[in-house]
């Protein structure tokens, strides 16, 4: 046996895209009375061709983790491996890494078509054989005949589908994006996330693409590395993160999320009995709390209903006494603010439509919700 | 927007592994920057500082030649006119400037006509300036025609070659200097303050006095610093259209440098800077005053 | 109320024709018939032009200015270019010390300047010289160039040099591909303002200049002692011409940059 192929994706012959491994990465700068750690342990294993997302507020860390990996920033500690490979002394323009900047970074002073051809001309291409791969890699991000005009001409989306051909006509194995898309309007930013996503599918590569966008991550990526004060709080799929978010934090910086404080009753099976307000609730959890531990339980608003206007579900429910505190009209939801014994407020999504009573503010009801949907975090 | 993200010129430097003991790319902006520093230091700085020497080290090393000015008043008179003429200046320049920027600012129909009626004589050399000057002022110079046509005068009155001539030219010659400092500070007063201070029932005047003056001040502050420095070392102007007696301390050391007198000329060329480098460093320790310096030397 | 607009309005407009004025009345004398000194000329004529045109004692002069003022633009592009690339990247205790001493002519009165030049320079025989006059001029041309350049280097992204160095460009390709076509406009600014500080030079000129390196600005000086004949307001209005020309195309190349700058970074929806 040789010691290759253990994370999975990346494991065999190479594929067309690159695996990168990042091992306890680390970077600090140092500033006038402290060090400030940007990036503190940061550990990820990319697979090959796989499109992960680095998401996280501002100052999470995730850009820093990226010009690290691109050869910008230089780890404080740790180590960066491509396809096995340490590259961390490796200065940029050898990494052969496709890079698309926040603002594109297209070079004002040359045309499309030469800043496409740029990457090409750095490896010797010839003038022909670039001229082709260059009308290739237009085609695929939809500009043809657009290779004469320089950037300035070009509106903010053309810009960035430039960007994206400059940092693909060499063939790299790895694609880097720093919220490419956060400069555009909404509509053209859902329009070019589906393309990216085609784009992935058809290049086959590996992307890594950094967002503080939750929803972009979630329609486009394979996994999410969601990022915290420097560290990764939870690696994931979208339906992982958004089905069982490890930690608050994850809870709360993806979707919307309701928290319950309570107290560990019981254990049984893979379910965790815990009171809240006097109530017994159940909950997944993926350790075992102790019996009387304060945990918090954590659900999403849509998964809530009345329990009145709920039909009897197969899976077993968890039910919870409240108050109507506000009620707002949405169009295609209601959104209910409510309140449970000793204040705790809970928010709860409803699917607006003709047949179901709206609730009145004062109203107290009673709501239920899955325990499938119940997580302790 | 959002992780700090360091420049390429500085990922130059450190995108290698901290094992490798010297690398020669730190070296490399000492290196494109040392021709040039050397090239001042050889033919610009070491003269000057030579030249300065010789203040005290002529014969021997010695304060005499500034203990000596206290009592040599030739120095003390040009110093003196020196000093006059360039606060005059400066406050001519503030009067005449302040309203000009005012005018660069808020009118934007008319500002690039401003702007180049500005800049035109900033960039004609001063000597061009100095005769437009000798041509205006002269015995049959336009002013003195024109005063005769409108019979304010019965015969030609002596401008050129007097105090009032160089300062005339000067306030010409620095207005620039003046004005687009505080055209700066101007532009960066938020009209809205100037909106709801009229919205708040200030008067005109009113909002200018409590608004837009105060606002402004950091422009004034650095356009009068400039003016005055320019002002102190004025040589072409002041020998051209000014009165053979009124001497200027750049005129004084110009003259003893033609008599040789290098360890006069040294002393009065040292009191000569450290007058403009005291107030230049006391300036810069002026709020305000520094970065609208900065933004105006363009 | 009306009076309340009209009078600053008035006072600005007189204010920026006493600016003005003193330039427009040499270029009409220099068209003047006359052969004296008066305003407004009896007539128009082109006869100082041709005085000027047709006098080796103003055309020699004028050709020592060009060819001085022309090396000067060489060697202070040169050298200021290659500083402010540097100065730009230097640790900042001595990035303050070398702005400060590049930038010090700006502000030294220029009679100490001139003659701490000519102090030292007559020692070594440079006095009179064409080289002297290009090595004086040189070193009150380069601040204009320095912060010319670093304003433009300042201007640049740094993304932009990052995305060439990820595309593979080596950091001297970097440099020649990206770095220097984007400085062009301001390296072409700092040149235009070296030729004109060189070519209206005048302090330095009067102590170095001699009698084998006289400049057009020393000849007009040397000619005012005695005489104010029309000829110097036909040479004054070249100049002047010459000038606004050059600022005109400093200023074209600023906007142009600016716009590229502009288009490219904060790209619009």
């Amino acid at each position: 046996m040789t010691s290759a192929g253990t994370n999975g994706a990346g494991s065999g012959p190479i594929g067309r895209g690159a695996s990168v491994t990042l091992s306890d990465l680390e970077k600090t700068y140092d500033r006038a009375n402290a060090v400030a750690k940007a990036v503190d342990g940061v550990s990820l294993d990319i697979r090959s061709g796989e499109f992960l997302t680095l998401l996280g507020p501002s100052g999470s860390g995730k850009t820093t983790t990226l010009m690290m990996i691109a050869g910008f920033e230089t780890p404080t500690a740790g180590d960066i491996a491509i396809d096995g490979k340490s590259v961390v002394a490796m200065p940029p323009y050898r990494r052969n890494i496709g890079m698309v900047f926040q603002n594109y970074a297209l070079f004002p002073h040359l045309t499309v078509e030469e800043n496409v051809g740029f990457p090409l001309k750095q490896r010797g291409v010839s003038k022909a054989e670039r001229a082709k791969l260059v009308a290739e890699a237009l085609e695929l991000v939809h500009l043809p005949g657009y290779g004469a005009r320089y950037p300035r001409q070009l509106s903010g989306g053309q810009q960035q589908r430039v960007a994206v051909a400059r940092a693909v006509v060499f063939k790299p194995r790895l694609l880097l994006m720093d919220e490419p898309l956060g400069a555009l309007d909404k509509q053209l930013r859902e329009n070019l996330q589906l393309e990216m996503r085609r784009l992935h599918a058809d290049l086959g590569i590996t992307f890594i693409y950094v967002t503080h966008d939750q929803e972009e991550a979630l329609t486009m990526s394979d996994r999410i590395a969601v990022m915290n004060d420097g560290k990764v709080a939870q690696v994931g799929s979208p339906e992982d993160l958004y089905d069982r978010p490890d930690n608050r934090f994850v809870a709360g910086f993806i979707g919307e999320s309701n928290f319950l404080p309570a107290i560990v009753r019981d254990l049984e099976d893979d379910v965790v009995v815990a009171e809240c307000e006097g109530t017994l609730i159940r909950a997944l959890c993926p350790g075992r709390p102790a019996s009387g531990e304060k945990v918090t339980l954590t659900t999403r608003p849509e998964r809530l209903r009345f329990a009145d206007a709920n039909q009897a579900g197969t899976h077993p429910q968890n039910r919870l006494s409240v108050t109507v505190t506000e009620a707002v009209f949405a169009g295609e939801r209601c959104r209910y603010m409510l309140q449970a014994g000793d204040g705790t407020s809970i928010v709860l999504k409803e699917p607006s439509s003709a047949a179901i009573r709206r609730r009145a503010v004062g109203e107290r009801a009673e709501i239920a919700w899955s325990v499938a949907d119940t997580i302790l975090v | 927007m959002s992780e700090v993200v360091q420049p390429a010129s500085l990922a130059l430097a450190v995108s290698r592994p901290k094992t490798v003991p010297f690398d020669w790319r730190r070296a490399v902006p000492l290196l494109l920057a040392a021709p040039l520093l050397i090239y001042m230091l050889v033919f610009y700085a070491l003269p000057v500082v030579a030249m300065l020497l010789r203040s005290v080290n002529d014969p021997t090393w010695t304060l005499s030649h500034y203990a000596t000015l206290f009592d040599d008043v030739v120095f003390q008179k040009t110093f003196w006119i020196t000093i006059n003429t360039s606060v005059t200046v400066t406050l001519g320049c503030l009067i005449l400037g302040y309203p000009v920027a005012m005018g660069l600012v808020r009118s934007r129909s008319m500002a690039p006509f401003i702007l180049v009626i500005i800049l035109l004589p900033f960039w004609t050399s001063v000597l061009v300036r100095s005769y437009a000057w000798m041509v205006l002022l002269g015995r049959h110079g336009l002013v003195n025609e024109a005063l005769l046509a409108l019979g304010m005068i019965e015969r030609p009155i002596r401008i050129l070659n007097t105090p009032l001539a160089t300062q005339i030219a000067m306030i010409h010659i620095l207005l620039p200097y003046m004005i687009l400092p505080i055209a700066n500070a101007l532009r960066q007063i938020d009209p809205s303050l100037i909106r709801a201070a009229s919205g708040l029932g200030a008067t005109p005047f009113m909002t200018f006095r409590q608004v837009i003056l105060p606002l402004s001040m950091s422009g004034v502050a650095a356009g009068t610093l400039l003016t005055f420095v320019l002002a102190l070392g004025f040589y072409i102007t002041p020998a051209m259209v000014g009165g053979p007696r009124d001497i200027t301390l750049s005129m004084l050391i110009a003259q003893q440098v033609d008599q040789l007198n290098w360890a006069y000329a040294a002393t009065l060329s040292a009191v000569l800077l450290a007058t403009a480098l005291a107030l230049l460093a006391v300036a810069r320790k002026l709020p305000g005053v520094g970065n609208a310096f900065k933004t105006s030397m363009r | 109320m009306k009076l309340v607009h009209i009078l600053p309005a008035s006072v600005v407009g007189l204010i920026l024709f006493f600016l003005a004025f003193p330039i427009v009345v040499v270029a009409i004398v220099s068209f003047s018939s006359a052969t004296y000194l008066s305003f407004p000329p009896p007539a128009f004529g082109l006869r100082w032009y041709e005085a000027y045109f047709s006098n080796p004692d103003w055309l020699k002069p004028t050709w020592v200015s060009i060819w001085v003022a022309c090396a000067v633009v060489v060697l202070a592009t040169f050298l200021g270019t290659l500083a402010a690339l540097g100065i730009a990247r230097l640790p900042k205790g001595l990035r303050v010390v070398a702005a400060g001493l590049i930038l010090s002519p700006l502000i030294v009165p220029g009679i100490v300047v001139a003659i701490g030049i000519y102090y030292a320079y007559s020692r070594y025989g440079l006095v009179g010289t064409p080289i002297a006059m290009v090595l004086a001029h040189t070193c009150l041309a380069v601040p204009f160039v320095v912060t010319s350049v670093t304003a433009s280097l300042s201007g640049i992204d740094p993304r932009l040099e990052q995305a060439a160095l990820s595309l593979g460009a080596t950091p001297g390709a970097t440099f020649f591909q990206v770095t220097l076509p984007l400085i062009q406009p301001g390296v072409l600014v700092g040149a235009l303002f070296a030729f004109i500080t060189s070519f209206d030079e005048l302090i330095v000129a009067l102590f170095i200049s001699g009698t084998g390196a006289v400049t057009l600005p020393r000849r007009m000086w040397d000619d005012l002692r005695f005489q104010i004949d029309p000829t110097i307001a036909a040479v004054s209005t070249l100049t002047i011409v010459l000038t606004a020309a050059l600022m005109g195309a400093a200023h074209l190349l600023r906007k142009r940059a600016e716009q590229n700058r502009m288009a490219t970074s904060s790209a619009a929806p």
